[in-house]
């Protein structure tokens, strides 16, 4: 007699999640030049990190993903953004606090450290968080896991544990073929996330929040990079507005000498 | 110590951006060598000997490096930058792409997409898409930065003298896998380097009408760009797209038409010299950073302008 085994095959999906000011505030540089004001302001997720949301909570979907696992390093407020996750679609979250904010190498050790445990297949993350717009982490964590890169990715596809994706670069699209596990983060048009619904945020407040020590985990978070100062920008001088056509053309030739 | 550029290429020539960052590695240390990892780059290697101002050139040459893929780069340049004090990549896609995991192999933090050089360890880089200028420190056994191609000068491509060495390539077990590149051929300047850049958004409307643009950039031999809007409506590819998550450019001159200016897009272009605002909506924020500002449909202001700059150019010659 033949048998047949049937294994369930697992497929965990792990997504980062970046608490950071809203897209749309207009940012304030704090008077003694020390940063940016984050108190009082609004913050939401990471815009190319709920692009990672969406492409877990789509993977689950279509039957490919079977758990999907949110995590964010911060403050405990970063709770929010582990909420607005799970009301995406997300399993369950995990939340790394630290007091201080982390570099980029120190939030890609301590993915390491959760994933070591976890065992995710896939590690998503956005492309760059739009407050220190580093655009470092996803690719320093493929490379201390060992594990392929794929960046800026408008498009995944994975069949048969093989992984398609395609790169916005500088030049056009880029496409490589690789395996799981792998890291891949996130370029805005991969997808369009969705809104949670009243409904899912009900649900997700149920849904399992676990919270870490960052102490815990025994890794070296010291900052290596010392910020003397952050200022406002240069601002631009106020121009004029032409009436036509004709003066524009000409003020262009004449006056600012350009063409 | 010497400062280490890592060439971007594509096997044949050099990038603009290798000559923007070899004159920001000009400013920390005299003694400035580039690397250039590739497949068949004898032609490329050689010439890149005469570039102003650099001393040595490292050459990697493999078949396995054609790609440019990551996980095999970076080991190689890691070990090499352990003779370094720092290591430089342009903030293009391919620096932003590799810079990172060669900082995972050397345990050290990156500095991002620098905009300015106080000294050998100061640096200044914009954050929150520009809005807030950070100046920032680091002492590191090895510096590891990317540089803003449009904040620094191109070096000159001629005049130097360096040597040529070669370096041993090191195999890494890939398991990723190249496919394929779609690359726009446009006989239009480099986006990133152009003098002047003419720029479509939402108000474009479609894809068609962007051959309204195209016109106007051809004569004034200008490279196309795109806002987010009109990347996102499929006006238009991703390669084209100008801000915070696109490319950062600096022309001489920017015409920005039917971009309303939102500030992820002022992000990529407002360190132009000259900007122009075609909007019909008066209340636009593009119109804050614009030297000359027009308020009128794009779809007859376009035209017009093609006709007054043709006039313009019976009148020259």
């Amino acid at each position: 007699m033949k048998l047949v085994y049937f294994i369930e095959i697992q497929m965990k999906v792990l997504v980062a999640v970046k608490r950071v000011v809203d897209y749309k505030v207009q940012i304030r540089v704090k008077s003694d030049n020390s940063g940016v004001e984050t108190q009082n302001v609004k913050m939401s997720v990471n815009p190319p990190d709920e692009n990672a949301i969406e492409e877990a909570v789509k993977l689950k979907e279509q039957g490919i993903a079977t758990e999907t696992i949110a995590i964010s390093i911060g403050e405990e407020k970063c709770q929010d953004v582990l909420r607005t996750s799970m009301a995406m679609g997300i399993d369950r979250s995990i939340l790394v606090k630290s007091q201080n904010s982390l570099e980029p190498l120190a939030v890609a050790k301590t993915l390491k450290k959760i994933i070591e445990k976890e065992k995710p297949d896939l590690v998503l993350m956005g492309k760059q968080a739009i407050d220190d717009d580093s655009n470092q982490t996803g690719q320093i964590l493929s490379a201390l896991l060992n594990w392929p890169q794929g960046c800026f990715i408008s498009s995944l596809k994975i069949e048969d544990k093989k992984v398609f994706i395609s790169r916005e670069v500088d030049e056009g699209i880029e496409k490589l073929e690789t395996s799981l596990p792998a890291v891949l983060t996130c370029d805005l048009r991969l997808n369009t996330p969705r809104f949670a619904s009243l409904p899912n945020i009900m649900k997700a407040k149920k849904k399992p929040l676990e919270a870490i020590e960052i102490e815990t985990l025994d890794i070296d978070i010291e900052p290596k990079i010392k910020t003397l100062k952050v200022i406002d920008p240069p601002t631009r001088k106020a121009g004029v507005m032409v009436k036509d056509v004709k003066e524009l053309v000409q003020k262009l030739k004449n006056e600012a000498k350009v063409i | 110590m010497a400062v280490l550029v890592i060439a971007e290429h594509d096997n044949q020539v050099l990038k603009t951006s290798t000559l923007n960052t070899i004159t920001a590695a000009q400013k920390i240390n005299n003694e400035v060598h580039l690397i250039i990892l590739g497949k068949d780059i004898q032609t490329l290697s050689d010439t890149s000997k005469s570039i102003h101002l650099l001393s040595k050139v490292l050459k990697c040459d493999n078949e396995k490096l054609e790609n440019f893929l990551p996980e095999i780069l970076a080991p190689i340049i890691a070990k090499t930058a352990l003779s370094y004090s720092h290591v430089i990549a342009p903030a293009s896609t391919f620096g932003k792409n590799l810079l990172p995991r060669i900082s995972a192999l050397l345990d050290t933090t990156q500095v991002s997409d620098i905009i300015g050089i106080e000294n050998e360890n100061t640096f200044i880089r914009p954050i929150y898409a520009g809005n807030a200028i950070s100046h920032v420190q680091t002492n590191q056994e090895i510096n590891l930065l990317t540089i803003r191609p449009s904040s620094f000068e191109k070096c000159e491509n001629s005049g130097g003298e360096a040597t040529l060495e070669e370096i041993p390539f090191i195999d890494s077990e890939a398991k990723t896998h190249f496919v394929s590149k779609e690359v726009s051929k446009s006989d239009r300047p480099e986006l990133g380097s152009a003098r002047i850049v003419v720029s479509g958004g939402r108000g474009l409307e479609n894809s068609d009408n962007f051959k309204l643009l195209y016109d106007l950039a051809d004569k004034l031999n200008a490279a196309v760009g795109a806002s987010r809007a009109a990347v996102d409506s499929g006006y238009i590819g991703n390669e084209y797209q100008v801000g915070q998550t696109g490319k950062m450019v600096a022309p001489e001159l920017y015409i920005a038409v039917g971009i309303s200016g939102a500030i992820q897009h002022l992000a990529g272009m407002k360190e132009s010299k000259v900007i122009v605002a075609i909007n019909k909506d008066l209340e636009a924020p593009i119109f804050n950073v614009a030297d000359y500002g027009l308020s009128s449909d794009l779809f007859q202001a376009i035209p017009e302008i093609i006709k007054e700059l043709d006039l313009l150019n019976q009148i020259d010659s």
